[in-house]
C-alpha cells in the first residue's frame, strides 16, 4: 500500500475561530434613557435629547440592563467583576450621533466563562472572554447608488435603535470548525432564551455575530493572521461563511502569500466574502472612561439573589426532557425555538408529555413555517395546549381532530380548544350505538370489501374504515371504528 | 515627551481636522507641552492614588427599567443641519474612514 502522495506532503492547515455575538436585551428601555424599546414606528419616534447626544444632557444607565448581563455572566459560569465602568469608544460614522459608543473596555461585567458544546456526539468546552454591556447603534439608509454605501449619494438616519442595550460575548479563539462555530452560536442562544432576556432572534438581527477566522498548520500554537468576517444572520449563513473563509485562506497560504488582516462582509447571495476595510488598531478608538457614567458595582448579595433565580439552562432541559421519553432531535427543536416555555406550563397542567410535544414540534413549528412566524410567537398558552391534550385523552378527539382544532387556536379563533370543538362539531363520535348505524350502512354499500375481510385479508378493513371515515368527516374514534368493524364482520 | 509631526497629523486625522503645515507645528508645541504637564502629573500618581476618572463616592446609579415620553419626532431632527422623511439627512459616508 503506498502511502505517501504529494497531497499528503503539502502543508494540512487547522483554522482557528473565535465568535463575537451581540445580544439586543428586551428591556422596556434603552441602555442610558428612557426611551422606549420597540418595532416600527415613525423615524426617531423613539429619541430623546439623551440618544441623541445632545449637549448637556445625562445619561444614566438601566438597572434592568446591568441584571441581563450580570444573570447571561453567571450562566455562562463567568467571575462578576467587582467593579466595572463605561468607556466611550470614539469613532466618526453617522450611525452615532454623539461621535462616540458608550461601550466597556478593560473592565467588562463578567469574565473568564465557558461554554459546553456537543459536535458529533464529542463534547467540548469553549471558553469566554469576556461579557460586556453597551450600546446599539441607529440604521442608515442609503440613498442613490444602489442602496449600498459604496457609490450612495447621501444617508438618511434613524436612531430609534441607537441606545437599546446591547451584550457582546466574545469567546476565546477554541473552536476549530464551522459545525463548532454554528453549535456554539446555538448553544448561546439557547441559554439566552432559557433566561430570556433577548429575543434572540438571528434573522431579525437581535442577536447577530462576527467571526475571527485565522489559519495556522496542523500541529503549530502561534496563530495565523485574522480576519474578522461580519454579516451573517443565520446559523447556516454563519457555517457557511466559515468554510467559505478557511478554503479561500487556504488559497492564499497554499499559493504562499501572506493572509491580509483585514474585515471582510459575507455575500450570502454571492456565497463569499469581500474585504469592508482595514482594520483600524484598537488605538484609534481612543477609549476613555465615560465621566457621565459611575461604576458599576455588584455587591455579593445582589450577585447571590440573581444566581439563586437563574432558570434551568439548556444542558439540564435537554436531559430532563429526554428522562420524559422525548426523542433528542424533538428535544432539540424545543430548546433551539424556545417552546420548552410552552410545554413546560403545559407539563404543570397536567399534559401528557409525548402528545403535548408532538403538538408543539410538527403541528406549531409547521404552522409556523407556513407562516413566516418565529415559533415563539405562536399564540398558544400551556394552559390551552394542556386542554387541547385533554381532549385526545379522554377521548374527546383524534389526534387529527386535535391538530384541526390548533390551528384554528394559532388563527386566532376565540375560546379555547374545547370550546372551538363544539362550535365546529368536531368532538369524536365515541357513541357506539350512533358509529354501529354507520359501520352497518357502510359495511352494506361495499359488500365485496366486506366479503375480503371475512376471507381473512386483513388489510382489506382499511377501505371499510375510510368510508366509515368519510360519513362522519373524521370524527369517528378510529379505534372502536375498528373493533366495531371486526364485530360485525367477525360475528 | 515632544511629538512628532506625524504624531500630529494622525491625530488631527482622528479628529476631522484640516491643518497646515504652521497649524501642525504650533499644536506639536502645544500638544507637547500638555503631555509634559501629564508626565509631571504622573510622577506624583504613584500606584496608592486612585484614578480620579470618577471623583465622586458613588457607584451602581442605576434607573428602573420604565419608559419615559421621547421627544415628538419633529422635533427630534428640528436642530438637525439637514432632515428628510423624519430622518437625519448626512453626506456620503465613506467607508474608509469608518
Amino acid at each position: 500500500m503506498s502511502t505517501t502522495t504529494s497531497v499528503e506532503q503539502a502543508t494540512r492547515y487547522e483554522a482557528v475561530i473565535g465568535l463575537e455575538v451581540h445580544v439586543e436585551l428586551a428591556t422596556r428601555t434603552k441602555m442610558f434613557c428612557g426611551c422606549a424599546i420597540g418595532f416600527g414606528g415613525e423615524p426617531n419616534s423613539r429619541t430623546c435629547p439623551v440618544c441623541l447626544g445632545m449637549p448637556g444632557s445625562l445619561p444614566v444607565v438601566n438597572g434592568a440592563a446591568v441584571e441581563s448581563a450580570i444573570r447571561l455572566g453567571l450562566a455562562l459560569g463567568c467571575e462578576i467583576a467587582p467593579t466595572s465602568q463605561f468607556h466611550r469608544k470614539n469613532y466618526f460614522y453617522p450611525d452615532m450621533p454623539k461621535d462616540y459608543q458608550i461601550s466597556q473596555y478593560d473592565v467588562p461585567i463578567c469574565l473568564r466563562g465557558e461554554l459546553r458544546i456537543t459536535v458529533d456526539g464529542r463534547e467540548r468546552t469553549i471558553g469566554i472572554t469576556r461579557v460586556h454591556m453597551e450600546e446599539d447603534t441607529g440604521k442608515s439608509l442609503h440613498v442613490g447608488g444602489s442602496g449600498r454605501i459604496a457609490g450612495s449619494d447621501h444617508s438618511l438616519v434613524d436612531y430609534n435603535r441607537a441606545g437599546i442595550p446591547l451584550l457582546e460575548v466574545v469567546s476565546e479563539p477554541d473552536l476549530r470548525s464551522a459545525e463548532e462555530a454554528r453549535a456554539y452560536l446555538a448553544e448561546l442562544r439557547a441559554v439566552v432564551l432559557a433566561l430570556g432576556i433577548s429575543d434572540a432572534k438571528l434573522e431579525e438581527g437581535s442577536m447577530r455575530c462576527d467571526a475571527n477566522v485565522s489559519l495556522r498548520p496542523v500541529g503549530h500554537t502561534v496563530f495565523g493572521t485574522r480576519v474578522e468576517v461580519k454579516n451573517m444572520n443565520s446559523l447556516r449563513s454563519l457555517g457557511r461563511a466559515i468554510d467559505h473563509e478557511i478554503e479561500r485562506q487556504t488559497r492564499v497560504l497554499t499559493a504562499g502569500d501572506p493572509v491580509v488582516q483585514e474585515t471582510r462582509h459575507w455575500d450570502e447571495d454571492a456565497g463569499v466574502t469581500s474585504p469592508l476595510r482595514s482594520k483600524e488598531s484598537v488605538d484609534d478608538y481612543r477609549y476613555f472612561p465615560d465621566p457621565d457614567l459611575l461604576p458599576v458595582e455588584p455587591d455579593a448579595d445582589w450577585i447571590d439573589r440573581l444566581r439563586a433565580e437563574l432558570p434551568e439552562l439548556p444542558a439540564v432541559t435537554r436531559a430532563r426532557l429526554a428522562g420524559l421519553g422525548l426523542p433528542a432531535p424533538q428535544v432539540a427543536v424545543l430548546v433551539d425555538t424556545g417552546l420548552v416555555r410552552v410545554l413546560d406550563a403545559a407539563l404543570a397542567a397536567g399534559a401528557a408529555p409525548a402528545l403535548a410535544a408532538n403538538l408543539l414540534t410538527n403541528d406549531l413549528v409547521g404552522w409556523a413555517a407556513a407562516n413566516g412566524t418565529d415559533p415563539a410567537d405562536a399564540p398558544l398558552t400551556g394552559a390551552a395546549l394542556a386542554e387541547l391534550v385533554g381532549l385526545v385523552a379522554d377521548g374527546t378527539l383524534s389526534t387529527k381532530l386535535a391538530r384541526q382544532v390548533l390551528e384554528a387556536v394559532l388563527g386566532g379563533e376565540p375560546g379555547g380548544p374545547r370550546a372551538i370543538a363544539e362550535a365546529r362539531g368536531l368532538v369524536q363520535i365515541s357513541d357506539t350505538a350512533e358509529l354501529e348505524a354507520v359501520v352497518a350502512r357502510v359495511v352494506a354499500a361495499d359488500p365485496a370489501a366486506a366479503q375480503r375481510v371475512r376471507d381473512g385479508n386483513a388489510k382489506a378493513i382499511g377501505a371499510l374504515v375510510g368510508a366509515v371515515m368519510r360519513e362522519t368527516r373524521g370524527r369517528a374514534n378510529p379505534r372502536l371504528v375498528n373493533e366495531l368493524l371486526e364485530r360485525h364482520l367477525h360475528p | 515627551m515632544s511629538l512628532t509631526t506625524d504624531d500630529v497629523r494622525h491625530v488631527a486625522r482622528l479628529a476631522r481636522l484640516a491643518l497646515t503645515d504652521g497649524e501642525v507645528e504650533e499644536l506639536r508645541g502645544e500638544l507637547s507641552a500638555i503631555l509634559a504637564h501629564v508626565e509631571q502629573v504622573r510622577e506624583v500618581a504613584t500606584p496608592d492614588v486612585p484614578p480620579t476618572s470618577h471623583p465622586y463616592p458613588l457607584v451602581n446609579v442605576l434607573r428602573a427599567d420604565e419608559p419615559r415620553p421621547s421627544l415628538p419626532p419633529d422635533e427630534a431632527v428640528s436642530t438637525a443641519p439637514e432632515a428628510e422623511d423624519g430622518r437625519f439627512r448626512v453626506p456620503r459616508m465613506s467607508h474608509s474612514e469608518g
